[in-house]
């Protein structure tokens, strides 16, 4: 197969970025390691829309947070992904915590984020009753949001298969050739060309940075751990509750989630392996105990799971969005942490515009831009929902109890445009399996349907792709 | 919309044996709500035997003590609706539901016996660190991957929780040719039946670690290993005792939670102990017309007693149909002193026959006994040569014993060593 822009990884930033090129005559391609899009930082992160006042005046963090945040909700509703801008307190716990508030909403007025304010203790507990007693101020930052990450980038690949991208996943992209004008990229075993070749891996922006013999970037997997509480204690916080940041990231926050659950997290530890999305016992309980800080009553009876992602940190501590020193035809996308998610809208605009500078393709008259919401039933009235079944039995089955997901619903998460080949692919198209018990009922239905959909045996299915199986053999 | 006078919501051994009993106490319009593809609720994928020793006295296996009340159903008529999810109960007693055939039902009920059952507690509650590999499931999804569907879900197996269906599946897996290396139990004792210790366990040699949990999940794909550490007196685990085990698969077996979103959704009142409703001695809860029984209410042990129970909820939904319900002035149940928890929070001293009262005890106790008081006077005291968390008790209150009593009184059980 011949490409004219080869995207690697299918992350959120790989995603938008094919997406954003879809709307052009240019055969494209979006290359996934894994059996899955959002598979790595994408669907392991804090979910916020930051409204960027963190962010270095002057830095490419500062310049996409701000563009891409207000791009993110006319985004959201385009692809039908859910976005809520909840806003965001960062709260200060002691008079040397309400100058870095100062200083934050200094910097924020610079990078020009519109609408922040300072809120004495009063105005804080008003907007979050829960809040600690400790809390002496905050910084209201009233264009801040939260998104569903995971679901922002398949809507995206999705929308960007239905104008003609290919989404080759299960392609671990091992050589690049460059024969002076087009690039060979190879798993080992197949084979494709491109004329250009984004590099948005992730935190492994450096290894394929490399194969071409850039060796200019090193990213550091900085780890995240997170813990999600039961929709019963959604009502703890109403807006992105952070603490004052530290040199390390934005500190343990707690939010709400766009599903009504409550997020606490991230821890920031550097590691060595970048598929380690391992938890650690002490990092969780310290989480609790810093997120204890901002909203004292949460506790673990109400943590429904747990789980890791990995930051791509660069070196030079910003993005880097070029082409490679060593090859122009290779656009280097990388060192996408923090606020990578909230840039992403943006930075796919300026990645695409620097590739039609140089590619010069015209527009698709039938470019649709539009990704169809998904059938949600939960969200139904029991009207609509009538309708629905009446319409097509399958979503008369309820599969998943604690979401009420129906049948129907996960047939079309299989069916869609690069559907999910598998039980976590399914859990994050359509929320079944992510309610309080975490699967127990349903999974064993999901792998049904799914070697159903597929035709293959229930002992084909994975969790999540590569050897994650769920059943071996038959029993005696 | 369909009229019924009762709408019971789950068709396992509770929802059966409810309708069954309210049929036999004279109501005839009576839809029985089941989500599963049969009757016979968890029953089914439980192909063991010890059921039926109290009630039927004889040993039948899940599917046989379940087939002999689907039988009674069909023999006497009861509706039923399968593949039917109950969405919502409303302030009324209409029940919205769903299923393939029928799409929405819209059911006014005069009375509703919730039947729904209990789910397993997932690894997220426990927060067990490590990775998201694929091989950790609870114990009955297990279970039914392997009696329903015919698949193993593992060959090298740890089990976590000494439950009762932790303690199954350890036979059952080692059984279908699978090593299990050993069951670890965060507690000092098991909260599984002595039976089952013995049956499942010691006849296979599979080694029970008490006051030991996991504390790492390993493998990046798949399970490869657990790691396991002993646990101190405040189950924490105690630096240094750890051990790596290799592993496919973890199984959870680590407690039950009634299902209970229905019943919290419509506002009735539950008991933070049980996370089942707070109810009276016909099982009826703080709604008037809305009954409760079996694993929903609280999770038994014995499916015997759920079926007594439900029997019983099944007669107070008879009796409020029919209009049969006297007075009521209560007094209340209280467990003290070790004694977790009591079924029914609430009894009418107006009721005409006798009251059992059930209760679980909070750890294991030896030559101890039970006493019941009414408002501080003993008035029941038993001797126990052991009480343990897994087994349930019961005291029966005589009637002439009730009808001393006084509105606003409270009967408490406690344990005395």
């Amino acid at each position: 197969m011949n490409y004219d822009v080869a995207v690697i990884g299918a992350g959120v930033i790989g995603s938008l970025i094919a997406r954003e090129l879809s709307r052009y005559n240019l055969k494209i391609a979006l290359v996934e390691k894994c059996n899955d899009m959002a598979m790595g930082t994408s669907k392991a992160n804090s979910a916020i829309v930051h409204a960027g006042f963190d962010a270095k005046p002057g830095s490419m963090k500062a310049k996409f947070n701000v563009e891409g945040t207000a791009l993110m909700p006319e985004l959201c509703k385009t692809l039908s992904v859910p976005f809520k801008p909840v806003g965001s307190l960062v709260v200060a716990f002691s008079d040397e915590e309400i100058e870095t508030l100062n200083t934050l909403l200094e910097k924020g007025n610079t990078n020009g984020v519109p609408g922040l304010e300072i809120y004495g203790k009063e105005k804080l507990k008003e907007a979050e009753p829960y809040i600690s007693d400790e809390a002496k101020a905050a910084l209201w930052a009233p264009t801040a949001g939260i998104v569903c990450p995971y679901e922002l980038t398949i809507a995206a690949a999705e929308n960007a298969v239905v104008n003609g991208t290919d989404f080759i996943r299960n392609f671990e992209v091992k050589k690049i050739d460059f024969d002076g004008s087009i690039f060979t990229v190879s798993d080992g075993e197949n084979n494709f060309t491109a004329k250009y070749v984004i590099n948005a891996a992730g935190v492994f922006c450096d290894e394929i940075a490399a194969l071409i013999g850039d060796t200019s970037i090193h990213t550091t997997p900085r780890k995240g751990e997170y813990m999600l509480c039961d929709k019963t204690v959604g009502h703890l916080a109403n807006h992105t509750i952070f603490q004052c940041p530290s040199k390390m990231g934005k500190g343990i926050l707690v939010t709400p989630t766009v599903d009504g659950n409550i997020l606490l997290g991230p821890s920031a530890i550097d590691i060595d392996d970048k598929e380690d999305v391992t938890t650690q016992a002490d990092t969780l309980a310290s989480i609790l105990d810093t997120a204890k800080k901002s909203v004292p009553c949460l506790t673990t009876r109400e943590v429904i799971t747990s789980f890791a992602g990995l930051r791509a940190h660069c070196d030079k501590n910003d993005f880097i969005i070029e082409p490679s020193e060593v090859n122009s035809q290779f656009i280097n996308v990388a060192g996408i942490e923090s606020p990578g998610l909230s840039s992403a809208p943006a930075i796919a605009v300026y990645v695409k515009d620097m590739l039609l500078k140089v590619l010069g393709a015209d527009e698709k008259a039938n470019f649709n831009p539009v990704r169809e919401e998904p059938v949600r039933f939960r969200h139904m009235n029991n009207e609509e929902r009538k309708a629905l079944i009446e319409k097509n039995p399958a979503y008369g089955r309820i599969i998943c109890r604690c979401e009420t997901i129906t049948e129907g619903e996960i047939l079309d998460a299989i069916n869609a445009p690069a559907g999910a080949r598998d039980v976590d692919g399914v859990k994050r198209r359509t929320r079944a399996g992510m309610g309080r018990c975490q699967g127990g009922f349903c999974g064993s239905k999901v792998v049904e349907l799914l070697a159903r959909e597929l035709g293959v045996e229930i002992n084909e299915i994975t969790k999540f792709g590569g050897n994650s199986k769920i059943l071996y053999d038959r029993t005696k | 919309m369909l009229n019924y006078d009762i709408v019971v919501i789950g068709g396992g051994p509770a929802g059966m044996a409810a309708a069954l009993k309210a049929k036999e106490c004279g109501v005839d319009s009576i839809l029985i709500l089941e989500r599963a593809e049969t009757l016979g609720g968890i029953l089914e994928q439980c192909i063991h035997t010890g059921f039926g020793l109290h009630y039927f006295g004889e040993e039948l296996s899940g599917p046989e003590y379940a087939d002999r009340f689907i039988q009674l159903v069909n023999e006497q008529k009861i509706e039923y609706k399968t593949d039917t999810m109950a969405l919502e109960i409303t302030q009324d007693n209409v029940v919205y539901a769903v299923n393939k055939k029928d799409g929405l039902l819209v059911i006014q009920a005069k009375a509703v016996i919730l039947a729904m059952g209990c789910r397993e507690r997932p690894r997220g509650a426990l927060n067990i660190a490590g990775s998201r590999a694929s091989g950790v499931m609870s114990a009955g999804t297990a279970q039914k991957y392997v009696n329903i569907d015919g698949y193993m879900p593992g060959k090298k197996v740890v089990i976590l929780g000494s439950g009762d269906i932790g303690l199954i599946m350890a036979r059952r897996m080692t059984l279908e040719g699978a090593e299990v290396k050993c069951v670890c139990e965060l507690m000092p004792y098991s909260s599984g039946l002595t039976r089952n210790i013995v049956q499942c366990l010691d006849d296979f040699n599979i080694p029970l670690h008490l006051s030991c949990t996991v504390v790492g999940i390993h493998g990046k794909d798949r399970v490869e290993g657990v790691t396991i550490a002993k646990v101190d007196e405040n189950r924490r685990p105690i630096p240094g005792t750890e051990e790596y085990i290799e592993c496919d698969t973890l199984l959870l077996s680590v407690g039950l939670i009634p299902e209970n979103e229905l019943t919290r959704a419509v506002g009735i009142n539950l008991d933070p102990v049980t996370s089942g409703a707070v109810v009276d001695e016909y099982r009826e809860t703080s709604r008037k017309g809305v009954f409760a029984c079996g694993n929903v209410l609280h999770v038994h042990d014995l499916v015997d007693y759920v079926t007594l129970e439900s029997q019983t909820a099944g007669e107070g939904a008879a009796r409020y149909v029919l209009g049969k319900t006297e007075t009521a002035e209560y007094i209340t149940t209280k467990g003290v002193n070790g004694v977790r928890y009591i079924v029914p929070q609430k009894v009418n001293i107006k009721n005409d026959g006798d009251v059992k009262l059930y209760f679980r005890v909070g750890q294991v106790y030896k030559n101890a006994k039970t006493v019941v008081k009414y408002n501080g006077e003993e008035i029941i005291s038993k001797k126990r040569p052991r009480l343990a968390p897994g087994e349930m008790e019961n005291v029966i209150i005589k009637n002439d014993m009730l009808k001393k009593f006084t509105e606003g009184g409270m009967i408490e059980i406690s344990v005395e060593v």
